[in-house]
């Protein structure tokens, strides 16, 4: 089984998929704790016209991907105002750019196979110069959230005292919706852009359920995370079954009963969310004085 | 141009479309009322992997669909109780169902017509057989919300209060779900299911930025959710590309001049915005 | 403080229990209401005192006791209880109009859509009135403040014309200003129509003039009384099980050493 290593492209599939896997579950547990779910699915759609367009153009469909994304993300970061308006906006932009991927897939003839490997990835097909591509990427990624990180988790559960203590909510928003536009971007070539989900929010989701401490919470779900990636690749590397839908399963796998035993642990609490902390939850609240 | 409808095929997808606008116009009021939009989004992938299931086992894709959003209907129900985690777990059981989706695509000896059909629409090639069980399923789903209408709008908007005046609040939810799946099934034929939200979802908030009386804000809805697809059949028949490409072009217009008239008529004055971190909690799901 | 003559209560219970997911939320309470008083309900979150009021609509069942409303076992669905739970942030944009809203309370649990009759509303517009809310009625409701939606609120719940009004919370969130004069329609309400008030909150003095006896709860248990009999230190404290200090002063509460 393990004999599928000697293979460069296994390899390389290995490597890209570890950090991407990294980077994925780092970003995801602040995706969800800022309740930007939707939006992280409606950027994957919107990338997926900018790599359908880009196809039609002649160019690698990665950078479509990446420009549309990125430009996506800095438009939904405006739209700031309510759940359920925000969540319908950004439906609104997301369907017209899947509507503008199909028409870009209808009018390139041929190529069903580079759509097919966009829409559900192809691991299996990366490239040294992919893997390359992604890991400085994915260290980038990572280099920002290393700065941005503290203020954006205050941010995240306090938004109003993180305000008076002169954090820049709006643009550690939009900061932060780009990083997550190139997560997506290179969660994409692993599992293709329509189950990015399963990478970006599973192991942070499954992680937020067992243990309620931040830190904790991202280490956990970037452990998931890999485990998940790995197993993929072996399972998928050794059947006929693509390797998105292993990863694709083993995190919802692991995500349901989570999901389902876990209600015990402080039910309430994660009833009311993260939104509702407020500093006088301090044993909840991430400790400003040490890093947790 | 009026010659073309001498022919059965586009006589078909006027009348399929008529019907799945009506509906979508109808009980996208609801969802986008109930702050359910991702619910949506989720079921119409499910009911990919569903479609592409039953195609792997012979079956009609439709059935396959149906019962596949059934289920996660059903599901999505009894497990989004708490108001906390509902992209959660929408969102995780939308990779996981696409993943399915995924399987059997690539079992069915990437053979794409057949998905391709279900993702991106195929109006163009509905049978009178599909507009006649478009049609009947089209008249029970209106019939329900009708008969709902006003304990489903109550649940909806002040759950607590209504399940004190007796509303089962729960089982409206999951009932309401329900209705969803059906009435995604039968979107998905017209504008497939990466585009079902443009049928389902945009209408309705387009309307519901025009007016707040309920009875008008359903009618309007229902009637951009006509021109769209109506104005998109046209459309497709003069120019040369495809039919859910217009269709979305024209609802995401519609939705775009609704945000103009709102803004001119209830200019935004000040008034403390939640912070972008900060949730207002959607009823229900 | 008004002259209650003693009749049947409108609300009884005896030595009721009450528990949830294994938790013994409410132990052995025992009271009684007069019809028309005006209950204030006080206590520390989690005390249970949402856990009271749904046990009077019906909503949950005791795990041993009697409870009686209006002479009857509490059921779902009463018209003769209007209940306005704590307030929730609604959606600025909300589709609605205030007398949709309102209207609610009068049908919005009824099946089919209900055709817009002369008579709906003017019901409608009459309950609209009592409450000073006429010029809200066609005003988009998640544009309304705060203390306006309220108004709007107990509007809803006066529309079947019931005997048991019970509001959890009203009052927070509200500005002092807004605060006053939901306190005083509440009133209004309660001497017009000789409605029973229960109103759950978490300060008494801003309803002082107004309260006839308080409820308070914590932990599970309860002391019923005059605020001069319940709000006293000894009785804080053993229903808190440790120390409080009750300082009376300006015609006002003001407690220390616990949440209120």
């Amino acid at each position: 089984m393990f004999a599928i290593f000697q293979y460069p492209f296994i390899q390389n599939a290995f490597i890209a998929g570890s950090i991407v896997a990294i980077v994925a579950a780092v970003l995801g547990y602040f995706l969800i704790v800022r309740g930007l779910s939707f939006a992280g699915h409606a950027l994957s759609s919107i990338g997926f016209a900018g790599a359908a367009g880009a196809v039609l153009l002649g160019v690698s469909p990665i950078y479509g991907l990446m420009a549309f994304t990125v430009t996506a993300s800095i438009a939904i970061s405006f739209l700031g105002r309510e759940i359920r308006e925000r969540d319908v906006a950004t439906g609104v932009i997301m369907t017209f750019a899947l509507g503008l991927g199909i028409l870009f897939l209808s009018l390139y003839h041929g190529y069903a196979e580079q759509a097919y490997s966009i829409l559900f990835g192809t691991i299996v097909g990366v490239s040294r110069d992919d893997v390359v591509f992604t890991f400085i990427l994915g260290l980038i990624i990572l280099a920002v959230m290393a700065i941005i990180g503290r203020p954006l988790l205050f941010s995240s559960f306090d938004s109003e005292l993180a305000e008076t203590r002169g954090v820049p909510l709006r643009a550690l928003g939009s900061v932060f919706l780009i990083l997550i536009a190139l997560t997506i971007s290179i969660t994409t070539q692993v599992i293709g852009i329509l189950l990015v989900f399963a990478l970006l929010v599973g192991p942070s989701a499954t992680a937020i359920r067992l243990v309620h401490q931040p830190f904790r919470a991202i280490v956990l779900s970037i452990i998931l995370g890999l485990t998940y990636t790995w197993l993929g690749i072996l399972l998928g590397g050794n059947s006929p079954w693509p390797v998105s839908f292993f990863i694709t399963a083993l995190s919802f796998g692991v995500y349901l009963p989570v999901r389902l035993f876990s209600k015990g642990i402080d039910s309430k609490r994660s009833a009311e969310g993260f939104e509702k902390l407020s500093i006088a939850d301090s044993h909840l609240a991430p400790r400003k004085d040490h890093h947790d | 141009m009026i010659d073309i409808l001498r022919h059965g095929f586009v006589q078909n997808a006027f009348f399929a479309g008529v019907i799945v606008a009506t509906i979508s116009g109808f009980i996208g009021y609801f969802v986008v009322l109930r702050g359910q939009t991702f619910a949506c989004e989720a079921l119409s992938h499910i009911g990919f992997a569903g479609a592409t299931g039953a195609a792997l086992v012979g079956a009609s894709s439709l059935e396959g669909m149906f019962l596949f959003t059934l289920i996660a209907a059903i599901g999505m129900g009894a497990l989004g109780k708490r108001l906390s985690s509902r992209d959660i777990e929408v969102g995780i059981v939308l990779s996981f169902v696409l993943g399915l989706g995924v399987l059997f695509l690539s079992i069915y000896t990437r053979n794409t017509t057949g998905a391709v059909g279900v993702l991106f629409g195929s109006i163009l090639s509905v049978t009178i057989n599909d507009v006649l069980v478009t049609l009947g399923s089209g008249m029970v789903i209106i019939l329900m919300l009708v008969i709902l209408f006003r304990p489903l709008l109550f649940a909806s908007i002040e759950p607590e209060v209504a399940e004190a005046r007796g509303v089962p609040v729960q089982q409206l939810s999951i009932f309401f779900l329900i209705l969803l799946a059906l009435s995604v099934t039968l979107t998905v034929k017209v504008v497939g299911v990466l585009l079902v939200f443009a049928l389902l979802v945009v209408p309705a908030a387009a309307a519901e930025h025009l007016t707040h009386r309920p009875w008008l804000a359903i009618t309007l809805s229902i009637l951009i959710s006509l021109m769209a697809t109506l104005g998109g059949l046209i459309l497709a028949f003069i120019g040369h590309w495809p039919v859910s490409f217009y269709i979305v072009s024209l609802t995401s217009l519609f939705y775009f001049i609704s945000l103009i008239i709102h803004a001119l008529r209830f200019p935004r004055h000040y008034r403390e915005l939640p912070h972008p971190s900060r949730e207002v909690l959607p009823p229900s799901l | 403080m008004r002259n209650i003559k003693t009749q049947e209560p409108i609300i009884q219970l005896e030595q009721v229990d009450v528990g949830l997911g294994g938790r013994t939320i409410l132990k052995n309470i025992h009271l009684s209401i007069q019809p028309g008083e005006f209950i204030v309900i006080l206590g520390p979150n989690g005390a249970g005192k949402t856990t009271f009021l749904k046990l009077l609509l019906g909503l949950i069942q005791p795990a041993s006791g009697v409870v009686r409303v209006l002479g009857q076992i509490p059921k779902v669905g009463s018209h003769l209880i209007g209940y306005a739970p704590q307030h929730r942030v609604f959606d600025s944009e909300l589709p609605l109009r205030g007398r949709d809203l309102v209207g609610f309370g009068l049908d919005g649990h009824r099946w089919g859509f209900g055709w817009p009759s002369q008579g709906r509303r003017e019901k409608i517009d009459q309950v609209l009135k009592e409450v000073d809310g006429l010029d809200l009625a066609d005003a988009p409701f998640g544009q309304l403040s705060g203390g306006e939606q309220q108004r709007l609120l107990i509007a809803q719940a006066l529309l079947t014309d019931p005997r048991l009004l019970i509001l959890d919370e009203p009052l927070a969130n509200l500005d002092l200003a807004y605060q006053q004069d939901v306190v005083a329609l509440i009133d209004k309400v309660c001497r017009t129509r000789g409605v029973t008030i229960l109103l759950v909150a978490h300060d008494i003095n801003p309803l002082l003039q107004v309260t006839d006896r308080v409820l308070y709860m914590a932990r599970g248990h309860s002391a019923i009384g005059l605020p001069d009999e319940v709000i006293t230190e000894s009785n804080l404290t053993k229903l808190y099980g440790s120390p409080v200090q009750v300082v009376r002063t300006l015609g006002r509460f003001f407690v220390v050493g616990a949440e209120v």
